[in-house]
C-alpha cells in the first residue's frame, strides 16, 4: 500500500502575530481495531495510526495519541497560535512505524 | 499440610462471594466493565478530578457509532504560566476505554481538539484535562448510539 496523501486545510494562509489558526486534517487509513474477525474467524490484526504531531516552524504545537476507538480515515482539528512564519508539518505514525507526512505553511505578518 | 474444606465452609465461602458481588455492583457503576477506572487513575495519578472547565461537545444521539464527532474544549488562558498540558478522552462502553489523548502547550493558543471516534453502544464519554500545575478537571457526557461502531 502506498502512503496516502493527507488532506490539510488551514483556515488562513496569513495571520497576524498572536492570531489563532485552525487546522483541519484528514488522512485515509483503515484504523483496524484488532477487535474484528474476518469471515474465517481469524482476528484481523490491529493496525492504526497511533500518534499524530503537528509542528510549526519546527516547534510542536499539538500532538495526539490515538487508540483503536478513533474512526477510520482519522480526522483531526485543532488550533495553534501564530507566532512565526514557517512550514506546518503534520505527521502520523502507524503501528508498523510508517510515517505519513503532510505539509502546509503559514505566513505571519 | 492438607486443607479440608467442609460443607459448612464451602457454604460460607459461597455466601461471601455472593455478598461481595452484590456489594461490588452497588458501589461500582455500570462502566466497570472496561478499563476506564484504571486508565483515569493512571492519568491523574490517583487524584480526583474536579468537574468543570472542560467542555465535551458530542451529539446526544449518534446514528452511526463508526464516526461520532467529538470536540473537547478546555477553558484555559494557555499562557506559559497557566496552560492545559494533556486531555484524555475515555469511553466506558467500548472494549477498551482509551479513545485519544491530546497534548497541548502554550503555542497551541487554545486547548481545543476535534476528531471522530467509534462507539460500540450507548455509553458515557469522559474527558479529563491536566494543567501544567498538576490540576485535573473533568466532564462527562452520555451518547446514545443507534448502530454500534465495532464491526457489528
Amino acid at each position: 500500500m502506498s502512503t496516502p496523501k493527507p488532506r490539510i486545510k488551514l483556515d488562513k494562509k496569513e495571520a497576524k502575530k498572536g492570531d489563532i489558526v485552525e487546522v483541519k486534517a484528514l488522512v485515509s487509513h483503515v484504523m483496524e481495531t484488532g477487535q474484528r474477525k474476518s469471515a474465517d474467524g481469524k482476528v484481523i490484526p490491529r493496525k492504526i495510526l497511533n500518534k499524530f504531531t503537528c509542528t510549526v516552524n519546527g516547534k510542536e504545537v499539538f500532538s495526539a495519541d490515538f487508540e483503536p476507538a478513533v474512526s477510520a480515515n482519522p480526522y483531526i482539528q485543532f488550533k495553534f497560535k501564530a507566532t512565526e512564519s514557517g512550514p506546518v508539518v503534520l505527521t502520523w505514525i502507524d503501528d508498523d512505524g510508517t510515517k505519513i507526512v503532510g505539509e502546509d505553511s503559514i505566513k505571519v505578518l | 499440610m492438607t486443607i479440608s474444606i467442609t460443607r459448612r465452609q464451602t457454604l460460607f465461602v459461597g455466601a461471601a462471594a455472593i455478598a461481595a458481588t452484590a456489594l461490588g455492583q452497588s458501589i461500582v457503576p455500570a462502566y466497570a466493565a472496561n478499563n476506564l477506572d484504571e486508565l483515569s487513575k493512571a492519568f491523574t495519578g490517583g487524584a480526583a478530578p474536579v468537574e468543570g472547565k472542560v467542555k465535551l461537545d458530542l451529539p446526544e444521539i449518534a446514528e452511526n457509532g463508526n464516526t461520532v464527532p467529538i470536540t473537547v474544549t478546555v477553558d484555559s488562558p494557555m499562557t506559559d504560566a497557566d496552560y492545559v498540558k494533556e486531555v484524555i478522552v475515555l469511553a466506558d462502553g467500548n472494549p477498551n476505554a482509551g479513545v485519544a489523548t491530546f497534548h497541548f502547550n502554550p503555542a497551541s493558543g487554545v486547548a481545543e481538539a476535534n476528531t471522530r471516534i467509534r462507539l460500540a453502544n450507548t455509553q458515557n464519554i469522559v474527558a479529563i484535562a491536566k494543567t501544567n500545575d498538576g490540576k485535573f478537571y473533568t466532564a462527562k457526557k452520555q451518547v446514545k448510539v443507534t448502530i454500534g461502531g465495532c464491526g457489528g
